[in-house]
């Protein structure tokens, strides 16, 4: 009898333990602003999203075209309370919600992208973009005929300003006379006012038109004219063959990698990550045939040098419209290009 | 009266219901939910997915838990209040699709106050807001009602555009003279004073926005069943010509009208920027003021059945998110759901209205 019973409770804590093992399963949730399927930002975090469900015993779900605002705070709680390991938020609106959430589970982890704000168990993120877009310039620069490059852009925040800014230094790099002419659809996915908002920089002489939206409408608005585009976010030459010369992409799992398994094993901190063409996060999709290898061998040759740190975008003197010098440090300070709201000489457009 | 409309073909005629369905009228409603929902359950087969375990899933993230309920609760609050507003000047046949715009108005009248005076202690503060929300929603409803009256300008082509300048004139705001010196140039207010935000009722996460939609229910309720005024607005509504003839003062009317809807809708943009996001910022726009529209129709326009109809509608959406976490459909399926409910609710109204009879041979 006594045997018996031991036996019982020793099935018993085996099969407790093994199914304690079983549960060790992490959750792991990203939410996003816009469609997945917009071959555009959200698709390119879900590109990484996908990297890491590909892991062992990690679970990993997404909800798409989630509001930021009130509901994205339902959102966010309620992957909380379903006991979420680890919570993804890659719109800047969900900051607050997310800051929020934060507090009321102290044992989940939040990560936010795109924002500042942090506490204990939420962490903030980013990429330098402005680093691969600074290269993508320069492609355009040397392409331009008209010396008008043409950037179709979504809202006047500092994440999009930094960007046309190195875009425009870019050029500028290699095409003293280049301009760079801005239009604002305040859209983040509307293919067609984008490709609209692409036009019109058409109609004024641009013969290359570049991007900071989802969509790839100015892609196609250039190539129905003939002449060149840059894309965004990943590669979009399969919308505009003939006219995309390079794109300045996101390359998300091996940071969010990273973040999984500095979770997994308890290393964890909050902080603020800003990584750049060193660490891979940002970079250059392939070049289009039609651009010169001379080109491609002074852009490749620059893209070294950023990830070296032998060259540092928005090292000073860095002189804004007006001509007045606004960075003067080789190496900038972060908390001057996360606040940027001013353009750099050689913009035409307005910042409002 | 039968009115033949339609129906050569199948030699059938369609005529106006004699008798008003009462019971039926229910039964047919709950008939076309169920039909909605059999018709998104094939949807589900179609993609792979158990249909059984993917209603579950939506009824359970809409009602199933206490979370769940007051996630609806939340919701439905901008909406019941922008739905009562347009459902006033329905009423009186003006068709105000301007909700959208006089939310933003409101949300911007208690911005302004809660930014412009931060000291002030929350018994004076919230009042404020809420007056200076009830004013400018208002006025945004007025401009229309004006333009229509001493014009004749069609009052829906109006409140529409009336929408996108509210929406520039927030934006205006909030990237120019409102903009945070700590945002890092992003477009928000700085954050109210906790005085300027409305407190969650006990324990819950629900908002004091909850008792402003009871009592504007209420009083709504009340002002079209006992008051003089409510009962000439209704009156003109079914007929402005027959109230002309009646003396009803058609002009006041119309304007008073229009009054409260904007107000109305201007107290869900106050109850969002302050009880929400704290703030004012242009991801407050999301809608609510189109969603309005629908519900008052849903609803017959009746302020009871509007609360239950704006109940259901946020726990429709609430419940879709959960089947999409757990089932990983895409977001596209929770509107392709709304959407079908709501059609099919919307076919079933016709039938309470209307039914098929044989043609008589004569």
């Amino acid at each position: 009898m006594r045997k018996i019973l031991i036996l019982l409770v020793l099935s018993l804590v085996v099969a407790v333990g093994s199914a304690q093992a079983a549960e060790k399963k992490m959750k792991v949730g990203f939410v996003y602003v816009s469609p997945v399927g917009d071959a555009g930002y959200s698709y390119a975090h879900d590109l990484g999203r996908q990297a890491i469900e590909a892991l062992p015993n990690v679970e990993v779900k997404y909800l798409e075209s989630v509001n930021e605002g009130a509901d994205s705070e339902r959102v966010f709680l309620n992957m909380a309370r379903k006991k979420y390991d680890l919570i993804f938020g890659t719109s800047f609106g969900y900051m607050d919600p997310m800051l929020k959430t934060a507090k009321r589970f102290p044992h989940t982890v939040f990560m936010h992208c795109s924002g500042y704000k942090s506490s204990k168990n939420m962490g903030n993120y980013f990429g330098r973009m402005y680093q691969a877009r600074y290269l993508s310039g320069m492609v355009a620069g040397a392409m331009t005929k008209s010396n008008v490059l043409g950037y179709v852009a979504a809202f006047p925040i500092p994440e999009v300003i930094r960007g046309i800014n190195a875009f425009a230094l870019g050029a500028q790099a290699v095409n003293p006379k280049a301009e760079v002419r801005v239009v604002w659809t305040k859209t983040w996915y509307d293919p067609a006012k984008e490709k609209e908002g692409a036009k019109s920089l058409l109609d004024v002489g641009a013969d290359v038109i570049a991007q900071h939206q989802d969509s790839p409408g100015p892609q196609e608005a250039a190539q129905e004219r003939g002449v060149y585009s840059i894309g965004y976010n990943t590669d979009m030459s399969q919308f505009a063959p003939k006219a995309h010369l390079v794109a300045p992409i996101w390359n998300w799992a091996p940071y969010y990698m990273e973040v999984l398994n500095s979770v997994k094993d308890g290393t964890w901190k909050a902080g603020s990550t800003w990584n750049g063409l060193a660490e891979g996060v940002v970079d250059l999709s392939p070049m289009g045939a039609m651009v010169p290898e001379a080109v491609k061998a002074t852009v490749m040759a620059r893209r070294e040098e950023i990830k070296t740190g032998s060259y540092v975008v928005f090292g000073g003197p860095v002189l804004d419209q007006a001509g007045t010098v606004r960075l003067t440090a080789a190496t900038p300070d972060d908390i001057d290009l996360l606040s940027m709201d001013w353009f750099v000489k050689g913009v035409i457009g307005t910042t409002e | 009266m039968d009115t033949q409309i339609t129906g050569k073909m199948l030699d059938l005629t369609i005529r106006k219901r004699q008798e008003s369905l009462k019971g039926t009228a229910a039964l047919i409603y709950c008939g076309a939910v169920l039909f909605s929902l059999l018709l998104s359950a094939a949807l589900l087969i179609f993609q792979g997915n158990s249909p059984v375990e993917g209603i579950s899933l939506l009824l359970q993230g809409a009602f199933g838990s206490m979370y769940a309920i007051e996630d609806c609760l939340i919701k439905a609050v901008p909406i019941y209040l922008c739905s009562l507003g347009v459902a006033i000047a329905f009423r009186l046949q003006i068709w105000n699709i301007g909700a959208e715009g006089q939310f933003a108005l409101g949300a911007i009248g208690a911005t302004w106050v809660a930014i412009s005076f931060p000291g002030l202690p929350s018994w004076a503060m919230i009042p404020l807001m809420m007056g200076a929300a009830f004013l400018l929603g208002g006025a945004w409803g007025v401009i229309p009602a004006i333009l229509k009256l001493k014009m004749k300008a069609n009052e829906i082509i109006v409140t529409l555009m009336l929408n996108y300048i509210a929406i520039l004139i927030l934006d205006y705001l909030v990237y120019g003279p409102w903009k945070a010196s700590d945002s890092y140039g992003f477009p928000m207010t700085d954050e109210f004073s906790s005085a300027a935000i409305i407190g969650t009722i006990g324990e819950t996460s629900l908002n004091w926005g909850l008792l402003i939609c009871l009592l504007s229910g209420i009083v709504i309720y009340i002002f079209f069943k006992f008051t003089v005024m409510g009962f000439e607005l209704k009156a003109s509504g079914e007929n402005v010509r027959a109230a002309r003839y009646a003396g009803f003062p058609y002009a006041r009317l119309v304007i008073i009208s229009m009054l409260l809807s904007g107000a109305f809708a201007g107290w869900a943009g106050f109850v969002e920027a302050s009880a929400t996001l704290n703030r004012l910022q242009p991801t407050i726009m999301v809608g609510y003021g189109y969603t309005a529209i629908v519900v008052a129709w849903l609803a017959r326009l009746n302020p009871f059945y509007i609360g239950i109809s704006s109940f259901l509608l946020a726990g429709l959406r609430v419940g879709a998110e959960n089947l999409q976490l757990e089932l990983q459909v895409p977001a596209a399926f929770g509107d392709i759901m709304e959407g079908m409910i709501l059609l099919t609710i919307l076919a079933a109204t016709f039938f309470i209205h209307y039914r098929f009879a044989r043609r008589q041979r004569s």
